[in-house]
């Protein structure tokens, strides 16, 4: 008996020669054969070829059990058989199963790797077209806004601003102050090496304001942000609340790409700022601390050494990059399938890809500002 | 074994300020098929769900085949869980994983290793809910309502399990489909000797399948007993459920079913 107080599987044989009898008794199930299954199938191989299968005292069979037998009886019933009744259609729904077998897959051959590929490089370009359909989507819905002003979204608008402009504030400054100390701790022990201690304003200045300021918080947002509108718009496509609009007669893209498309527009080059001067705050207190510059002097410095054109590239560059991270999201959130495996697909390639752009991006303003803002040339 | 499948004793549930449940006692008799009804937001499937344990009363206890639900150790509680199946109403298939490893996942978990073995047992589940081997390969997203149905109950049914609830078998399904899913239930039932609990609006559903009806309102367990000694309790609620034109209609057809 086990624990449950049922009567383990059993296998007797008796008798010799012509007359062998195999008598099965107590429960033949998943739960009591599984723990005892090596020791079963090494009985049953004792058994021999002609035999009379006795069933009778089997308490219970599911069909693990009655699998098990079948397996061992080559998928039919063996010539000489005691069936009870009661377990009569637990084999015939065997016998009805037949040969059935599972579907074949395709083999993977040489060139399916190939195929695998140029579906790589078409799936670029259906991404290319699909996004710039988007694009082409929302300027023909701002168009038809610019006519109907009352059908603007500034409700969505202004509760996208303060969902990814200012519950971002926190992280951005923790980042920012952080990645400023080890910026200006870094450059100091080089400068210092020189004597050349004072341009470290030119060094966190410059690099903050017009390169790491706009990426860094791109980044962060593009994590933070995207993903959660990807993820967004990937849920209410699972749970069809997307149907639900365009029944009502309201397009998805005024009222969920639109809002999530301005605000972070708007609220990119604010936070761009923001974190750009904590970071610059925080590469002030650590050069105070390992060089002895006061702030006054550094806050004298810094606007000689930083023309102002780069504040105008910083900001210009956090309003690019948060109009690209919130039509990536919003591209990626459309085209989730209603499953989770879409959806996991989706907001990972929707926060790849729009890192990937941004840097991107970012390269193309460096070559396209290379003669604006630079002292010292 | 005199033990009952599921036991609630002086189970009572409260959300926020609202008693859903007040001191419930209920005892579901071995191979019975009990259908659990009750008006909307009478807590019919707050009670299914106390029962599998992913909900816990406020008061009282779920007794499992004579065992309080989350009694013994963590081991002992698993093995509990292996006896019980449930069919969620919608369903509830993995979605990342096709048919076949929705079905043979609860086997594979449960330590059926042998690939010969889990693809014969996969296709005899399948079988049992009548469903052709071709669809095994497919993913849920690709499969109509009633079929996903009929996967959920496959994969419920996969490790034998001594009971099995429903949450609303027939919902969302075209009349015809409901009665071929009503069949299915009561040839299992008949076939496995299993003890069921559904969850239903379906008057039709209930005349087919229940052997004993539980009738909740106001947070009490109003009668239970076989369908026509429910039919003859005297109570405002009863007499709106089961006495109205549309609910006798429906009544007959299930019963005509049987």
């Amino acid at each position: 008996m086990d624990a449950l107080g049922r009567p383990p599987p059993e296998i007797r044989i008796e008798g010799k020669g012509e007359q062998v009898r195999v008598a099965l008794s107590g429960d033949w199930t998943l739960r009591l054969l599984s723990p005892l299954l090596a020791d079963i199938r090494q009985r049953l191989a004792q058994v021999p070829q002609i035999c009379v299968w006795d069933l009778g005292e089997i308490s219970r069979l599911d069909s693990f059990g009655s699998l098990l037998l079948w397996q061992h009886w080559g998928r039919r019933r063996p010539p000489q058989l005691a069936l009870p009744d009661a377990l009569e259609p637990v084999f015939a729904r065997l016998a009805a199963l037949g040969d059935a077998s599972l579907p074949a897959t395709p083999p993977y051959r040489f060139l399916d790797g190939t195929a695998q590929l140029g579906r790589m490089v078409f799936a670029i370009g259906h991404h290319l077209i699909g996004f710039t359909a988007l694009v082409g989507q929302i300027l023909l819905d701002l168009a038809y806004l610019l006519r109907y002003r009352g059908h603007w979204p500034f409700l969505e608008m202004s509760a996208n601003f303060y969902k990814v402009g200012v519950q971002a504030m926190p992280v951005t400054a923790l980042v920012g102050f952080l990645i400023g100390v080890v910026m200006s701790y870094l450059s100091a022990l080089q400068l210092r090496a020189f004597g050349a201690d004072v341009f470290i304003v030119n060094i966190l200045g410059l690099g903050i304001i017009r390169e790491l300021g706009p990426v860094l918080v791109s980044v962060l947002v593009a994590g933070r942000s995207g993903s959660a509108m990807t993820a967004q718009i990937g849920v209410m496509r699972v749970t069809e609340e997307i149907d639900a609009l365009t029944t009502m007669g309201i397009s998805r893209h005024v009222r969920l790409v639109l809002p999530k498309v301005v605000a972070l527009t708007l609220a990119m080059p604010l936070l761009t700022l923001w974190g750009s001067a904590v970071a610059i705050f925080g590469g002030m207190v650590s050069a105070n601390l390992q060089l002895d510059l006061s702030f006054d002097y550094f806050l004298n410095a810094l606007p000689r050494a930083v023309p102002v054109a780069n504040v105008v590239i910083g900001l210009a560059k956090g309003a690019v990059f948060g109009l690209l991270i919130a039509l990536v999201a919003c591209y990626f959130g459309l085209r989730v399938k209603p499953n989770t495996e879409s959806l996991s697909a989706n907001t990972t390639a929707s926060v790849v890809s729009s890192i990937t752009v941004v840097i991107l991006v970012d390269a193309v303003f460096a070559i396209a500002t290379r003669s604006i803002g630079l002292p010292y040339r | 074994m005199s033990t009952f499948p599921v036991e609630l004793k002086g189970l009572s549930t409260r959300f926020g300020q609202t008693w859903v449940h007040r001191q419930i006692d209920l005892a579901v008799p071995a191979g019975e098929v009990v259908a659990l009804v009750g008006g909307s937001g009478s807590g019919k499937t707050t009670l299914l769900r106390q029962m599998v344990g992913l909900l816990r009363p406020t008061e009282g206890t779920v007794h499992l085949f004579g065992e309080p639900l989350f009694a013994g150790s963590r081991r002992d509680q698993l093995e509990r869980r292996r006896r019980f199946g449930m069919l969620f109403q919608q369903g509830a298939l993995f979605s990342a994983l096709d048919v076949y490893s929705n079905v043979a996942f609860p086997l594979r978990e449960f330590g059926v290793t042998d690939e010969a073995m889990l693809r014969d047992l996969v296709l005899l589940k399948l079988a049992m809910v009548e469903l052709e081997p071709e669809i095994a390969l497919r993913m849920p997203a690709e499969l109509s309502g009633g079929m996903v149905k009929r996967v959920a109950l496959a994969r419920a049914l996969a490790l034998e399990p001594e009971l099995l609830l429903l949450d609303e078998p027939t919902a969302g399904l075209d009349p015809d489909r409901s009665a071929g899913f009503v069949d299915l239930i009561c040839a299992l039932h008949k076939a496995l000797g299993l003890t069921v609990i559904l969850v239903t609006h379906d008057l039709d559903t209930l005349a087919a399948l229940a052997t004993r009806v539980a009738v909740l309102s106001e947070g009490r367990i109003l009668a239970f007993g076989p369908l026509d000694e429910i039919m003859n309790v005297q109570d405002p609620f009863i007499e709106r459920f089961f006495h109205s034109e549309r609910s006798q209609a429906a009544l007959a057809r299930g019963r005509a079913e049987r």
